[in-house]
């Protein structure tokens, strides 16, 4: 008999997302199997130390579950509604296979990541349900109230059920109109972790975690070159995780991070899923920015960087997102390869886009690239430009860092 | 499930159009009605007459107010409307998305509400 209780956490990390979403598809209906799913976990606590574990625990959660989904649904009398639900012998279900366990993960995915839910709640119920978070940790990673965040998951499941926003695969054919919302989730959620828009901390290893893992299993359940791409650059990213800021928090910038610092299994394995992806034909954006990551990884420094070929990239990816973010970030590439000054040309071509000049960013370039032209007046210009725009703790100290010392060189 | 898709546009594009090209697109919109009807999805529908021609009318203590105008003034206005049947809302989504004035207005997609039963 087991009576430590290390055993059951780990049940419950090990199955509790694949009953949920195999529950959810049984029952039609997110809170009920949530409910039925505790009811399962529960029944398995009390009953396994002293009749045994199951053959596949998983099936006789599943099982265990389905049934007091049922009875649940009974007793609140909704069997009307509910109707073609109850008429299904739970006995007779079929032992579900590992394939069924697997489109459910993605019937699951596609649902929290369904376009017709806000994007906030995308995000939400995606960590909740597919990363098995409760609210108040995704609520703590995504720098909200709890209560708001719990209001906006029930919101979120009432427009499911009562909209009819479908438990399922898109078809072949909707893939490709579907995909990049969910790819678009996931790297949110990697963002989320990796750089906040504000808060003091630059990188929060778990959420960039959460979003690499869901990738991995995407990859398995979907092998799609677009998301072999994602998980890639996820990878590389997250490779220099421990380079980006120094002991006291503050930024280091790509040229000055301590290469050395990168995460070689990252890496390595960042250019494994990065080369599975270039086997599958279009190049998608997430394929284009891994490549570009790739360059950055495979260099010693930023000098020894190919710039020319990131350039050449740069102009692959504006081809597919005319953006002014990524002609932003081609004209830097390109004042990497040739001169501050064709950089500088670029940017100011692009001064025009409202977007642009609201970004820090496009300042903070331009400062840059002034710096490095030995304009000292235009650069400290920029930079007190950037400043303002700027959120962020380590990134606005940084800014003021570069303005101090442009004051010494002066 | 039943869904209503609620056509709206920006009136003043259908009245910059040539008669040809009024023609056309409401030709357009029979076909796709006998498109939907043939595959079981068309339960009814109508498109109506324009924003000028709207009554908004409301009951406050018992008092029937009659006013002028749609209810609210939107850049869109109300055009028409679909009762269509579909498995569920990406159905819906994509025969809405077929609406030929989907491609200058929007298509709102909710689903119907049924009335409780007679008590």
């Amino acid at each position: 008999m087991i009576r430590d209780d290390a055993w059951i956490g780990q049940l419950y990390r090990q199955q509790s997302r694949r009953v949920l979403a195999t529950l959810i598809r049984l029952l039609g209906d997110f809170a009920l199997a949530e409910e039925a799913m505790q009811e399962a976990f529960t029944a398995a606590v009390r009953q396994w130390p002293d009749e045994g574990t199951p053959e596949n625990p998983t099936a006789w959660l599943i099982r265990t579950g389905h049934r007091r989904g049922i009875d649940q649904i009974r007793r609140k009398q909704t069997a009307r509604q509910h109707a073609h639900l109850l008429a299904d012998d739970e006995d007779a279900l079929p032992e579900p296979g590992e394939q069924t366990f697997q489109d459910d993960q993605l019937r699951l995915l596609f649902t929290c990541c369904h376009p017709a839910l806000p994007l906030e709640a995308r995000v939400a119920l995606t960590l909740r349900e597919m990363c098995g978070l409760t609210t108040e940790q995704v609520a703590r990673a995504l720098l909200q109230k709890p209560a708001t965040l719990a209001q906006r998951i029930v919101r979120a499941k009432k427009k499911i059920l009562l909209a009819g926003i479908p438990y399922e695969v898109p078809e072949p054919k909707e893939l490709p109109e579907r995909l990049p919302g969910v790819l678009r989730v996931i790297y949110l959620v990697f963002n989320e972790g990796y750089s906040r828009s504000d808060g003091e901390q630059v990188v929060d290893i778990s959420l960039a975690a959460e979003a690499i893992r869901l990738a991995q299993e995407m990859a398995r359940l979907l092998p799609e070159g677009e998301v072999f791409g994602l998980l890639a650059l996820m990878l590389l990213h997250h490779s220099r995780r421990h380079a980006r800021q120094d002991s006291a928090g503050e930024l280091i910038i790509l040229e000055d991070q301590d290469r050395t610092l990168w995460k070689r299994e990252d890496i390595h394995s960042g250019l494994q899923w990065l080369e599975a992806a270039l086997a599958r034909t279009p190049m998608g954006p997430y394929t284009l920015q891994a490549s570009i990551a790739a360059a950055h990884a495979q260099a010693d420094s930023a000098q020894a960087t190919d710039w020319g070929r990131v350039v050449r990239l740069y102009d692959a990816l504006y081809r597919q997102q005319p953006s002014p973010i990524i002609a932003l970030n081609r004209a830097v590439a390109v004042a990497m390869h040739g001169s501050p000054a064709q950089g500088l040309q670029l940017l100011d071509e692009l001064a025009s886009e409202k977007v642009v000049v609201g970004y820090h960013l496009f300042h903070a370039a331009r400062a840059d690239l002034h710096r490095r032209a030995g304009n000292v007046d235009e650069a400290r210009q920029c930079y007190q430009r950037a400043l303002p725009l700027v959120s962020q703790g380590p990134e606005q100290r940084f800014l003021e860092r570069r303005l101090a010392e442009l004051a010494h060189s002066n | 499930m039943k869904y209503v898709a609620l056509v709206y546009y920006q009136e003043s594009i259908i009245n910059a159009m040539t008669e040809q090209e009024w023609h056309d697109l409401n030709q357009e919109c029979v076909a796709g009605v006998e498109r939907l009807t043939s595959q079981g999805h068309y339960v009814t529908g109508q498109p109506l007459q324009p924003v000028e021609t709207a009554t908004t009318v409301r009951v406050r203590d018992e008092e029937v107010l009659i006013s002028d105008g749609p209810f609210a003034e939107t850049k869109e206005q109300l055009a028409g409307f679909y009762l269509l049947e579909a498995r569920q809302l990406n159905e819906a989504l994509h025969l809405a998305s077929r609406i030929p004035p989907a491609r200058f207005g929007s298509i709102e997609v909710r689903p119907v509400r049924e009335l409780p039963p007679i008590d």
